[in-house]
């Protein structure tokens, strides 16, 4: 019987709409032109996705490892969940509840977030718990939530963006990261407005600005603060609005005085000229926003970067009014939700502090437990990884839906951590270089293969439905977590329902500020998606904020007081040039889904390094030629690319692979204090021929799905830890 | 740093409340307390001409402190270092733990007779100097009465100081005693295009001249040059360059040579004793800028704060800038190719668009530079002379936008 079934993209956060169309397990994605997000328009990684649904592409039986150096075998479900409830028990009582810890990411659907938040707290009573979001998103939250009281990516709908008179996009490259989103800003231009872009390096977003500020990396702060000091400068402040709307005002002007044009042209390497022209046209412009991605955020001063560029926003009237604000441009196709339900180390369901009282005890109502009992905050993201094997850190860790072998700063550090572990559990569709280091490995079902919710960057909640279902040997990662809970014999209820899921997750979020209540599997059919917050049924859904009030206690915006600082680490004699890592068009994140699809690995089938004509020269490197890019953590090697799109004083990596061309083998772990986001965004690093430093094994190949190892072979064997021994 | 140490800053200029912006939030838990001789808390003196101009508020260039307490009006007037021990013009006395001097500069008064009143002390009526906001708030006031001005001096401040003048209006006269304008930054050939930049704006440049006495025996009347020729006019501005203020740490036993003197860490000679900013001297340098001034208190910060225990200074390789209208250049380093055997000069003038570019090399290392009249290469070119690594390319790319 030939199906047709509307669902969403399970790649990145614009969560397009698309159609799974055909029988059994024979699907192709062919366009839902009625979905307004995307309208039809799906890039390579959207077309190509159902190409990882096909048996050999993925995994299809657990695996698991008898001895620490021994090979994965497969097993069957009961074994392998034996051994992980007895694991998880096991380290439990011997070195308590923190002792056991859970990895999530912002891949999972809302229902999974939500349970692998309440499977945490209740059944294993971890205070442990983060995700990879948290690389990804939580400058921009916390600077939000700092600001306006309340952190969704967008405060309006996408279908805004043309209708604003200067748009601002500082460290986003969506012409590769989110190419049907381009349309957005090409309506933009073609009705008049202006687009600014900031990066180091002229992408292909870039190319189509109005102004490229191009600037030396790690300087989007100052910048920020240059263009609110000429904009004071040049009589262009909204005074009333800044009288009626805000409070801070009088010290984030006095930090923006400390960034006078001059200054901020040695710390960007922007000429004042160029500033002006930027600060001319936000200033003047009627509506305006700016919106930010990791470029600023992914820095150890992520959080104050945001909220310079609120600040902006702020002193010239542009948030809470029609067609202006500050928005981010969230990352991971459930970034927004995953980070709303409670797999973030200091939040409880529905955007909650776990460590309010009045919110600990709203939500352990729901999941029937005694507020008490609810643990506190746990280590963030990197802290986590950090403590593996540690005496006081986790010893045993559950992970989902992330793969941070590829994905996590200091990545050689991260995986001898994960192989200190005594017990490593990964729950994931395909065999992920993170995967290869687990002692059980559960075969997860995927998005065509489940139903369930995900929250797209605009703040919608959208519906991803089963089109067809999973192969033999595989489980939803909900029943999973259901079945552990059993073993592990605690209290509260798990179900593995998703609707029963989300109807839970409407009353845990309840009078949170990520307020799920008044939606429902059938509003979100109906109406293409529900903006939250939604309080009750009847209630419409919010697809503007803050055009009346801030979320703030006195409903007034807040500004940062804050003044540029330099990078954790800044280009010296030894490590001379700047690191700055990011996507490519064709892969996806660690590449664990997209490097095996042939048509994916076709287009993009490698980690490369980008550098400068001036620079190729000085090291006399040719294009292609292997280079060796060597920080203080670690060591890659990758082909060169030559370009005149990056400054002389930067080269460039993606960061999609694993092996030798491991970019993140190269990133610095320092976090910003507040947001405890990681520097990917820059490092110093030193480059040369990788055949002058004695290197000449090519660099991380790609992996098509049909040479990727059947399951129920022997896998790569993990390598021996001493601390495995004891 | 234990917490509840004192820290007593002497001085509510850049330098003083940039050390105290960083200590705050570098997390030094001390207290710190800005001793300052203004009545306004400290405020970004860069700015100064173009509050005169109108462009800024006086109330809005004022400068972040973190934390710290700001004593206004409360000159120091003595230490004693042994019993750590300051003395108040008011005749107050405190204690500290760990003293920053940042006592900058004062402006220099040029040898001018009839410059003072009968008291032979405070400047004639119409005659000013632009060092303060108070200055500042006199001379505007002044200068709105005023027709024609006459500047005492062409160096960065009095260049800065006629635009500003010019563009309120005035008709400026420059009196400068050296061979060209800003000699101590440009090439003869980059000064002759300010020069030509400033008479668009009105305002008429004498080198080689020198004054010699203010006419006028209420008011200045007038400008009587070296040479005999007396320059008519209602207002005088002296823009003499800045001496650094020593006479605190002088008497109090300090060494000191043209600034007082500091280490790599920023320490003058006696403990718990450090000056950075125009008052300091290191390595035989006093900048007078504002960038080494806030990289001197950068690194003093993070030394006392606890931060960075170890850091220290080790110079700046500072750029002067001017920005201002039509008027606008880059400049550091030797811009003199003749200054000293075997420099090589590139150099790149475009009359149609009143473009002068040039850098002086050493081999294959860059010594100074200027950029006039276009700017778009003063990223690149500031980070090379920063890094001060070996050009492996013609140096071309310094000068000419690729964009």
């Amino acid at each position: 019987m030939t199906t047709t079934t509307d669902t969403h993209c399970p790649y990145c956060s614009l969560q397009c709409g698309m159609r799974l169309h055909g029988e059994g397990s024979a699907v192709e994605v062919v366009e839902r032109p009625d979905f307004p997000v995307n309208l039809g328009a799906l890039c390579g990684k959207g077309q190509s996705a159902a190409a990882l649904l096909a048996p050999g592409a993925r995994l299809t039986t657990p695996l698991l490892r008898e001895r620490p150096a021994g090979p994965l075998r497969a097993a069957g479900w009961d074994e392998a969940l034996g051994r992980v409830a007895e694991g998880l028990a096991a380290t439990r009582r011997t070195h308590g509840a923190d002792a056991v810890g859970v990895f999530g990411g912002g891949g999972l659907t809302n229902e999974k977030a939500y349970l692998l938040g309440k499977f945490a707290r209740v059944a294993l009573g971890t205070a442990n718990i983060d995700y990879n979001g948290r690389f990804c998103m939580s400058s921009a939250a916390a600077a939000h939530r700092l600001a306006f009281g309340l952190d969704r990516g967008l405060p309006f709908p996408l279908a805004d963006i043309p209708e604003t008179d200067c748009l601002i996009l500082v460290g986003a490259n969506p012409a590769e990261t989110m190419p049907p989103a381009l349309r957005y800003f090409r309506e933009l231009r073609e009705r008049g407005g202006k687009l600014i872009v900031v990066d180091p390096r002229r992408t292909r977003t870039a190319e189509q600005a109005d102004l490229h500020l191009q600037l030396r990396p790690g300087s989007d702060l100052a910048l920020a603060l240059g263009l609110l000091h000429l904009v004071i400068a040049d009589g262009l402040l909204d005074q009333d609005f800044i009288d009626a709307r805000t409070s801070g005002f009088e010290p984030a002007r006095a930090a923006a005085m400390a960034h006078w044009p001059e200054r901020v042209e040695r710390l960007t390497g922007l000429p004042v000229a160029r500033l002006r022209e930027a600060a001319t046209l936000f200033g003047r412009a009627a509506t305006g926003m700016v919106l930010t991605a990791r470029g600023p955020e992914q820095q150890s001063k992520g959080t104050d970067t945001v909220g310079a560029w609120i600040n902006l926003c702020l002193a010239t009237g542009k948030a809470g009014r029609p067609n202006s604000g500050y928005g981010c441009l969230t990352g991971q196709g459930n970034g927004q939700g995953g980070r709303e339900h409670g797999q973030k180390a200091d939040q409880l369901p529905g955007y909650r502090s776990i460590e309010d009282p009045a919110a600990r005890a709203h939500v352990a109502g729901v999941w029937g437990v005694e507020p008490d009992s609810l643990p506190r905050s746990g280590r963030s993201a990197y802290e986590l990884l950090d403590s593996l094997g540690q005496p006081d850190g986790v010893r045993a860790l559950l992970l989902m839906g992330s793969n941070p072998v590829v994905s996590a700063p200091n990545a050689t550090h991260v995986t001898e951590r994960l192989r200190a572990l005594d017990l490593l559990v990964v729950s994931d569709l395909v065999l992920s270089e993170t995967a290869q280091l687990a002692d059980v490995v559960l075969p997860a079902a995927q998005w065509a293969e489940e139903t369930g919710t995900t929250t797209n960057l605009e703040g919608r909640v959208i519906l991803r439905q089963q089109a067809l279902t999973a192969p033999e040997g595989v489980r939803t990662d909900l029943r999973v977590l259901r079945e552990l809970a059993e073993r592990l014999g605690g209290k509260g209820e798990f179900s593995d329902d998703p609707e029963q899921v989300f109807e839970e997750l409407r009353r845990a979020s309840a009078g949170g500020q990520a307020d799920y209540a008044g939606i429902s599997y059938r509003r979100i059919r109906a109406e293409d998606g529900v903006f939250w917050p939604c309080p009750d049924e009847q209630h419409p859904g919010t697809p503007r904020l803050f055009l009346d009030r801030f979320a703030t206690p006195d409903g007034r915006a807040r500004f940062a007081a804050v003044t540029h600082r330099p990078a954790a680490e800044e280009p010296d004699a030894d490590y001379p040039l700047y690191l700055t890592t990011g996507r490519v068009l064709a892969q996806y994140q660690s590449g664990a889904q997209t490097r095996r699809i042939q048509a994916l690995n076709e287009a993009a089938p490698g980690p490369f390094v980008e550098l400068h004509p001036q620079l190729a020269r000085r090291l006399a490197v040719t294009e292609g030629e292997l280079l060796a890019v060597t920080s203080r953590r670690g060591r890659a090697v990758a082909p060169a690319r030559i370009t005149g799109a990056i400054r002389p004083d930067t080269v460039f990596m993606p960061f999609h692979w694993s092996g030798a061309g491991r970019a993140n083998s190269l990133t610095n772990p320092a976090l910003d204090p507040t947001s405890k986001m990681p520097e990917f965004k820059l490092c110093a690093v030193r480059v040369e021929r990788a055949q002058a430093a004695g290197q000449t094994q090519p660099a991380g190949q790609a992996q098509p799905a049909r040479q990727t190892q059947p399951a129920g072979q022997a896998h790569a064997a993990r390598p021996a830890h001493p601390k495995k021994v004891r | 740093m234990s917490s509840g140490e004192r820290i007593a800053v002497v001085g509510g200029g850049m330098a003083g409340a940039r050390f105290a912006e960083r200590y705050a939030a570098l997390g030094g838990t001390g207290s710190v307390t800005i001793y300052g001789a203004e009545t306004r808390p400290p405020y970004n003196r860069v700015l100064l001409a173009d509050v005169l101009t109108g462009r800024y508020d006086a109330e809005a260039v004022t400068l972040p402190v973190g934390g710290a307490q700001v004593r206004l009006g409360s000159e120091v007037v003595g230490l004693d270092l042994a019993t750590r021990t300051l003395r108040l013009a008011d005749g107050g006395a405190e204690t500290w733990d760990e003293l920053v001097l940042a006592t900058g500069a004062n402006p220099v008064l040029p040898p001018v007779r009839n410059r003072c009143q009968g008291d032979g002390t405070s400047l004639k009526d119409g005659v000013h100097l632009l060092r303060t906001l108070d200055d500042c708030a006199r001379l505007a006031t002044d200068a709105a009465k005023a027709g024609r001005a006459v500047v005492v001096g062409g160096g960065v401040l009095g260049v800065s100081v006629a635009r500003a003048l010019a563009a309120l209006g005035l008709l400026v006269e420059i009196v400068h005693q050296g061979p060209y304008l800003i000699d101590r930054q440009l090439d003869p050939e980059a000064a002759a295009a300010v020069r030509g930049g400033l008479r668009g704006l009105g305002a008429e440049v004498y080198l080689g001249n020198r004054a010699r006495a203010v006419r006028g025996s209420g008011r200045v009347e007038g400008v009587e040059l070296a040479n005999g020729y007396v320059l008519d006019c209602d207002l005088v501005v002296l823009a003499c360059g800045v001496r650094p203020r020593t006479s605190l740490a002088h008497a109090a036993g300090l060494a000191v040579r043209t600034g007082v003197l500091v280490d790599d860490r920023l320490a003058a000679s006696a403990p718990r004793t450090h000056a950075i900013g125009d008052c300091a001297e290191h390595r035989g340098t006093v900048h007078g800028l504002s960038a080494p001034a806030w990289d001197q208190a950068d690194v003093l910060a993070a030394r006392l704060s606890g931060a960075d225990p170890d850091a220290r200074y080790t110079g700046s390789r500072p750029l002067a800038r001017l920005s201002a209208g039509g008027l606008e250049y880059a400049a550091f380093g030797e811009v003199d190719e003749t200054a000293e055997p075997g420099l090589d000069v590139l150099r790149l003038t475009d009359a149609t668009r009143g473009s002068y570019k040039k850098v002086v090399l050493r081999g294959d290392r860059l010594v100074g530079g200027i950029l006039l009249g276009d700017l778009a290469t003063v990223g690149a070119l500031a980070g090379a002379f920063e890094r001060d690594d070996p050009l492996t390319d013609h140096p071309l790319h310094l000068l000419t936008s690729t964009t």
